[in-house]
């Protein structure tokens, strides 16, 4: 569904993707892991063209999208959700009109079926009771519940998380990987999630990806993972306190 | 979609390759600037289409109603003063009557559009361009983006819609004012009678005049929304970027109406 073949990315001459190379199937979890500067955020922006590739191909469905046309690229976008590292929520709109903003700009609704998606959503990420509220009114947690209300309200064919437990407490970063599983689960949905924090990696995804300098160093289903004997991803998890045992020692975080 | 990437200089060390380098990327500036506001300028039809019309009411409002207190203040010392410097000059040759043309003719050629320009600019413009630049740095415009929501449309267009509107009607009221201002002084400090006055602004008043000032306003209204918007949009860095992408907007929009105000005068009157 999602292929990135021999990508490169280039700020200032500076590489950040070298020959970036992964394949998303349909309606699986995948995380995106890895230090800061590994190119994980880079990688989610050129799936919707937020970042334009230097060289290689982002294919979408087998449509490269680096090089469309701006009608094939609004079309192409439509059909992905995407949930901000800060949940970008417009400022001077509550949370209500927020999650209405894309039905009513891509879709041919009347204001009554607006409001009937837009209360579904906000009830699924139980937000229900905030909806005349405004960003700069609530906290982080219910920011990015908003903003995932906002992703998923046009039932997209992928969504993408960028960061979606970051600044957050662990409870409430729990409570987010449940809306994920949650939602992946009903929706049937593609995700593809870029954090750095393990447990919710390990908890939401059916593979994870290590990013290493631009590169995946290795991809493997979460069980896997966790045994991986490459040095680069054993102090990733060593740094975070994960054992290998971690499943054995917390069988409750397996939603997977 | 919007092109907002800026142009990236390589490391050089000649002395002229890096001065050839800051000239494209100057030109890449100007030309997104204008390309940009181009755009809006094609999508302004779109304004009448039910989701854009509460937008582009809620930017006439700021730009129009919230600029008048400030515009008023401005507007009437100008003439007021305007009025002191040339009635002191010209009392001495008992010509003090003809305060009223002279504050009229400078207002309306010259200092009304000017005034005005420079008013809206350092706030209008400064706002629009603080307030896009926080929305880019905090991916409020890439949201947008990723949800097919042209940023052109639905941010900029509304913006330069009511620049263009309301620039001619502030210039009108920045006129009247200041000629009002003349007249209080004309009256309290020169003797002149307020009948007088009118009398003679009304014949010093040329209807190409206003023509002229009225075109320069709707022209540095486009130029406020153009540097205002482009600086915005490509605006890097976090909060010091934003700060940047203000006080640019500020300053360049300056120069740019000082200097397109020269070669409209040029035109109109040269």
């Amino acid at each position: 569904m999602i292929e990135f073949k021999n990508v490169k990315k280039e700020f200032r001459g500076k590489p950040v993707l070298r020959g970036f190379n992964l394949k998303v199937e349909e309606g699986e979890t995948i995380s995106l892991v890895g230090t800061s500067g590994a190119g994980k955020s880079v990688t989610l922006k050129h799936m919707v063209r937020l970042l334009q590739a230097t060289s290689g191909e982002v294919l979408i469905d087998g449509k490269d999208i680096t090089w469309m046309g701006d009608e094939e690229l609004a079309h192409t976008r439509r059909r992905f959700g995407y949930l901000f590292q800060s949940g970008a929520l417009l400022q001077w709109m509550n949370v209500y009109d927020n999650v209405a903003l894309p039905l009513r700009e891509q879709k041919n609704m009347g204001e009554d079926e607006v409001e009937e998606k837009v209360m579904y959503v906000l009830e699924r990420v139980n937000m229900h009771e905030a909806l005349e509220k405004f960003p700069s009114d609530i906290s982080g947690g219910m920011k990015k519940r908003a903003a995932v209300a906002r992703a998923v309200v046009t039932e997209p064919d992928i969504l993408l998380y960028d960061e979606p437990t970051s600044g957050l407490d662990p409870v409430t970063s729990r409570s987010i990987d449940e809306l994920i599983h949650g939602l992946q689960q009903d929706l049937g949905v593609t995700s593809v999630v870029v954090t750095h924090d393990m447990i919710s990696a390990l908890t939401v995804s059916d593979r994870i990806a290590m990013l290493h300098q631009g590169t995946v160093l290795e991809v493997s289903p979460p069980q896997d993972f966790l045994k991986s004997e490459n040095d680069v991803v054993r102090g990733f998890l060593d740094s975070q306190c994960i054992s290998p045992d971690f499943f054995e020692d917390f069988p409750e975080r397996t939603m997977t | 979609m919007m092109n907002r990437d800026t142009y990236e200089c390589p490391e050089c060390s000649s002395f002229f390759a890096k001065w050839g380098h800051q000239g494209l990327a100057f030109c890449q500036l100007v030309g997104q600037a204008v390309i940009l506001n181009a755009r809006a300028t094609m999508l302004i039809p779109l304004m009448f289409k039910k989701r854009m019309r509460s937008e582009v009411a809620y930017q006439l409002f700021f730009t129009g109603i919230k600029s008048l207190p400030v515009i008023s203040v401005v507007a009437l010392f100008i003439g007021m003063i305007f009025a002191i410097q040339t009635g002191i000059e010209l009392q001495r040759f008992g010509q003090e009557e003809q305060v009223a043309g002279g504050v009229t003719v400078v207002m309306m050629r010259e200092m009304g559009p000017f005034m005005t320009a420079l008013i809206i600019a350092a706030s209008v413009g400064a706002s629009i361009g603080a307030q896009l630049g926080t929305m880019t740095v905090s991916e409020e415009v890439s949201a947008l983006e990723v949800m097919s929501i042209d940023p052109v449309r639905f941010l900029v267009m509304p913006r330069l819609v009511a620049l263009l509107v309301m620039m001619p009607l502030l210039t009108l009221y920045t006129n009247v004012l200041a000629v009002a201002g003349g007249a209080i002084i004309g009256y309290t400090q020169l003797g002149i009678e307020l009948q007088a006055y009118v009398d003679n602004a009304v014949s010093y008043a040329e209807i190409k005049d206003l023509y002229t000032g009225l075109f320069k306003a709707v022209v540095f209204g486009f130029i406020i929304n153009m540097v205002a918007c482009h600086q915005g949009l490509t605006t890097t860095g976090g909060a010091v970027g934003v700060g940047k992408a203000t006080r640019a907007t500020v300053v360049i929009s300056f120069l740019v109406i000082l200097i397109i105000g020269f070669i409209l005068t040029k035109l109109f009157y040269g």
